[in-house]
């Protein structure tokens, strides 16, 4: 059914979310808050080279410490062959995913695991770690990615050679592919150009930080029976990524889903799981491993940092006509960088006759990447959207008409294939003309930038189940992992079919044996694709219900109809009876055909592209280059808010780590390739002080495909803050700021340039 | 290794336990008390997850050690709310959606309960400096503040529209 016109009473609103009162009261069990009687602690050796061969590993010392019952290194693991998978976010080649957890012959970035180690006490574990003894041929290493793609650079991996190009390179590089997106003819559309602009602009690699480090706690029974407590953004993830790693099958993994603090993307992955299996089957023991922050920083996460050039031409009167990108991404220590979506993001906003994008996906001695909201989308539109500012100065031109003369809208043929349907980018707009923000007159000082932004969504294969309990109350599982708030916008659309208070559903997260398989919490799928299995569950539940009343009272299932959690007779004509209530129709349950249950799997499509536009107001200090956000608003379509509170904290909070990104957040390496900042006093992400309140406005254009007309909200938003705060900046002082972070040392730095 | 006795209230509870002299006063809540409401974030002081409070004082407990707790009144995040009847701060955050994870949440709630306790009637720039030392990744803090200022609305006794 589709309910997109229909009047709502749960969808809409803002109750109180189910899982609310154990998070405030610290009951919520995350991943690291279980133990087991008798368990052993689990640690590991990280490389302290940023590239180096590891010529032997001696753990004879560390095993016969007494209090250590395990240590494993990469010979304790099956060796994994090259081989693409998609359980995760985007693609995964489960042998590089093996090596990533545990290195072999080389390490290739500082922090690289190489051993475990698991003992009584974690006192015990860590001095064990420091009596294994590993020899390193440290070798030549490279950080930036323009340096790892120049000739004569030290190369990672000796069976890389770019793919993409033909013929096929005779020499191993670090550059994993090439990709070309054209549409149209670029140079002859440039040839057409009144007006052109150019810019090269560079983002660092930033990580996701979420609060809660990596997790875990596993189990390997002597009968081969695994279970695994942890905290991911998939538990069918875990379970599948576990399963290839360890030559297990899935049926003999069981992963119970902890609750997870924060993920953004670096979640869909395993660093311990594996290998807290592989201490566990080795000691006999139960087995907890958790990182510390500095092992959050040194070894998982984040997403790349990137070099572009970009090159837009347009007539006088701001029409696009050609546009061109090239794109650096570095992958980190393994290929497999967002560069796909960083080719197709960038304008993807637009409706442009002419692009041409290349990208490179290149690794150099750095963590491998994961993926971080959005991936690849935010980075490549700090380029464009930086860009389409300096054009708006140039034609002289308010750099919202632009957009608008150039928006994407129904029909517009992408430049990277598929053509945009049921999109509500030019809404947006209007909702940036319409907005008191836009309209108010900027404070002396005060810069005001525009952004905007696009992100794909998806959606993908969910399980649900809705259990109408003996008691007629409802329960409703999914295989989905609650990061944000999800429980609550399932249970609100449950509770919405089944005509009964948001507060009636008790909505859970059900491991990977009690439902069926799920996809990641990611791409903005959940309440899209969970939220579509979780209401055809409902639908048939209700269908359920109106044949065992139309049992009781001997009509015709066709003469029942059921409003406001009961059924009724349709009309006079079929007969006067009592409405019956869930919890009379539950009571009778046995003898009207037994439990009353749905589940069903969907593979869901049409998720609804987002797109979004932020508006930023700062004001700089010329003495200290420190930039202050003064007001910030976000606007964006997300079809249908099904919890607008948790929409709107979405998009205030991808606004905030887009903030972070654009003015503090970067990596800091030394000369050895080592990262100094690994820790949250020297890697600084938003604190409360640093950010002013963040406006989020909610446009409304239902997306068909989904009953309730939702679309994905989470990743829109992190993609417009790094340009509308650099054009902010632009605008506030004069200058273009094309290197992030915009943090005060470049701020000041680019100041002292200018003079 | 001699493990030393500690005696402490926490919760306004007497407690008493055994604890190595490294181990810190979160290793000791979350390890040999078991009360896990309190969150390892960072092991540094940065983050804020572990916030308690310290005979009246806000403190990381990464940060303390846990035999500095002898003789000292704890309050953790599992002692905010009366039984089952929440704290208007907690009541607020669930109101107001100021959590999206929920794993800064303990951490925030038991540092702007320290907040009201000793400015009941707090400027929003005074609530953001406050809690400057709590990160939160997910909401962006506009709900956390939010959450906090009606709460200190409430605590004072005004009702706020």
């Amino acid at each position: 059914m589709n309910y997109i016109d229909s009047s709502l009473k749960v969808v809409g609103s803002r109750p109180i979310r189910p899982d609310g009162v154990d998070k405030v009261t610290g009951r919520a069990i995350f991943a690291a808050d279980t133990r087991a009687a008798g368990m052993l602690w689990g640690k590991i050796l990280r490389s302290p080279h940023a590239h180096a061969r590891i010529v032997s590993i001696d753990t004879s010392k560390a095993e016969a410490l007494p209090g250590v019952r395990a240590v494993v290194t990469a010979a304790d693991f099956p060796e994994i062959k090259s081989e693409e998978a998609f359980v995760g976010e985007g693609p995964m080649n489960f042998r590089d995913l093996a090596l990533n957890c545990m290195a072999r012959e080389k390490v290739l970035y500082e922090g690289h695991a190489l051993a475990a180690v698991a003992a009584t006490t974690q006192e015990i574990a860590d001095q064990a770690l420091g009596l294994i003894n590993v020899t390193y041929e440290v070798l030549p290493h490279v950080i930036d990615v323009d340096e790892a793609m120049a000739p004569g650079a030290p190369v990672l991996h000796d069976d890389m050679f770019t793919a993409g190009v033909d013929p096929k390179p005779t020499k191993p590089s670090n550059i994993a592919k090439v990709v070309t997106f054209k549409k149209g003819d670029a140079e002859a559309g440039f040839v057409d150009a009144d007006v052109i602009v150019e810019g090269r602009y560079t983002t660092q690699p930033v990580h996701q930080a979420y609060i809660e480090p990596h997790a875990c706690l596993a189990t390997y029974a002597s009968d081969g029976q695994v279970h695994i407590h942890s905290s991911s953004q998939g538990h069918f993830m875990v379970r599948a990524y576990t399963a290839k790693l360890l030559g297990i099958d899935m049926s003999n993994i069981r992963v119970n889903p902890a609750e997870i603090g924060g993920g953004f993307g670096g979640k869909t992955l395993v660093y311990l799981e594996p290998l807290a299996v592989a201490l566990s089957k080795k000691s006999g023991r139960t087995v907890k491993m958790q990182m510390t922050r500095e092992d959050v920083f040194r070894g998982s996460g984040p997403t790349s940092g990137a070099s572009m050039d970009v090159k837009i031409g347009a007539k006088k009167d701001g029409t696009i006509v050609a546009a061109k990108q090239v794109l650096k991404f570095q992958a980190g220590a393994f290929a497999g960088s967002p560069i796909g979506p960083g080719c197709m993001c960038g304008f993807a906003m637009y409706d442009l006759p002419n692009v041409d994008v290349v990208g490179y996906d290149v690794v150099s001695n750095r963590p491998k990447v994961a993926a971080y909201r959005a991936p690849g989308a935010p980075i490549t539109s700090f380029a464009v959207e930086s860009l389409m500012d300096e054009l708006a100065i140039k034609l002289g031109m308010d750099p919202l008409t632009l957009r608008q003369k150039n928006a994407a809208t129904n029909g517009t043929k992408t430049h990277y294939g598929p053509t945009h349907v049921n999109i509500g980018y030019t809404q947006v707009l209007d909702a940036v003309k319409a907005h008191p923000h836009w309209k108010s007159p900027l404070k002396p000082g005060q810069g005001r930038g525009l952004a905007t932004g696009f992100w794909f969504n998806i959606g993908g294969e969910s399980s649900a189940q809705v259990h109408v309990n003996e008691d007629g109350s409802i329960t409703a599982a999914t295989g989905s992992p609650d990061i944000g708030g999800s429980r609550a916008s399932i249970g609100m659309m449950v509770a919405e079919v089944l005509g009964v208070p948001a507060t009636s559903v008790r909505t859970i997260v059900a491991d990977t044996a009690s439902i069926g398989f799920t996809h990641v919490t990611g791409g903005s799928r959940v309440t899209f694709a969970t939220g579509m299995a979780a209401t055809q569950a409902a639908e048939k539940v209700v269908e359920d219900l109106k044949s065992r009343a139309a049992q009781i009272w001997e009509i015709p299932f066709e003469a029942v109809e059921w409003k406001d959690g009961k059924a009724y007779p349709a009309g006079s004509n079929a007969g006067a009876f009592d409405p019956l209530d869930l919890a009379s129709l539950a009571l009778k349950a046995a003898r009207t055909g037994g439990p009353i249950i749905a589940e069903v799997s969907v593979n869901a499509q049409g998720a609804g592209a987002g797109f979004g536009a932020h508006i930023c107001d700062v004001s700089v200090d010329k003495e200290t280059g420190h930039v202050k956000i003064e007001r910030y608003t976000a606007i964006q379509d997300v079809g249908k808010a099904i919890h607008p509170s948790y929409v709107e904290g979405q998009i205030q909070g991808g606004a905030a780590q887009g903030i972070g990104w654009a003015l503090s957040e970067e990596y800091i390496y030394n000369a050895k390739g080592q990262m100094e900042n690994a820790g949250f006093l020297d890697y600084r992400v938003p604190v409360a002080s640093d950010v002013p309140m963040i406006e989020a406005v909610l446009v409304e254009v239902p997306n068909p495909r989904h009953p309730f007309g939702a679309r994905g909200v989470g990743e829109v938003p992190i993609v417009p803050p790094m340009a509308a705060i650099a054009n902010a900046i632009r605008g506030a002082t004069g200058l273009r700021m094309p290197d992030l972070p915009m943090s005060p040392p470049k701020v000041r730095a680019a100041f002292d340039a200018a003079g | 290794m001699l493990k030393q006795y500690v005696s402490a209230t926490i919760n306004g509870e007497s407690a008493e336990f055994l604890c190595e002299t490294q181990q810190t006063l979160l290793d000791v809540l979350r390890d040999v008390i078991g009360l896990t409401g309190s969150k390892e974030g960072c092991a540094s002081g940065d983050c804020g997850a572990c916030s308690v409070i310290m005979d009246g004082r806000l403190v990381c407990s990464c940060l303390v050690l846990g035999v500095e707790a002898e003789g000292a009144a704890i309050t953790t995040i599992e002692g905010i709310a009366q039984g089952d009847k929440l704290h208007p701060v907690q009541q607020k955050f669930l109101e107001h959606a100021a959590l999206q994870c929920g794993f800064c949440t303990p951490g925030l709630i038991v540092a702007t309960k320290a907040l009201l306790d000793e400015n009941p009637n707090p400027t929003e720039t005074e609530a953001r400096y406050w809690l400057a030392g709590n990160l939160c990744r997910c909401t962006g803090y506009d709900k956390v503040i939010r959450a906090v200022m009606d709460a200190a609305a409430e605590l004072r006794g005004e009702t706020v529209a």
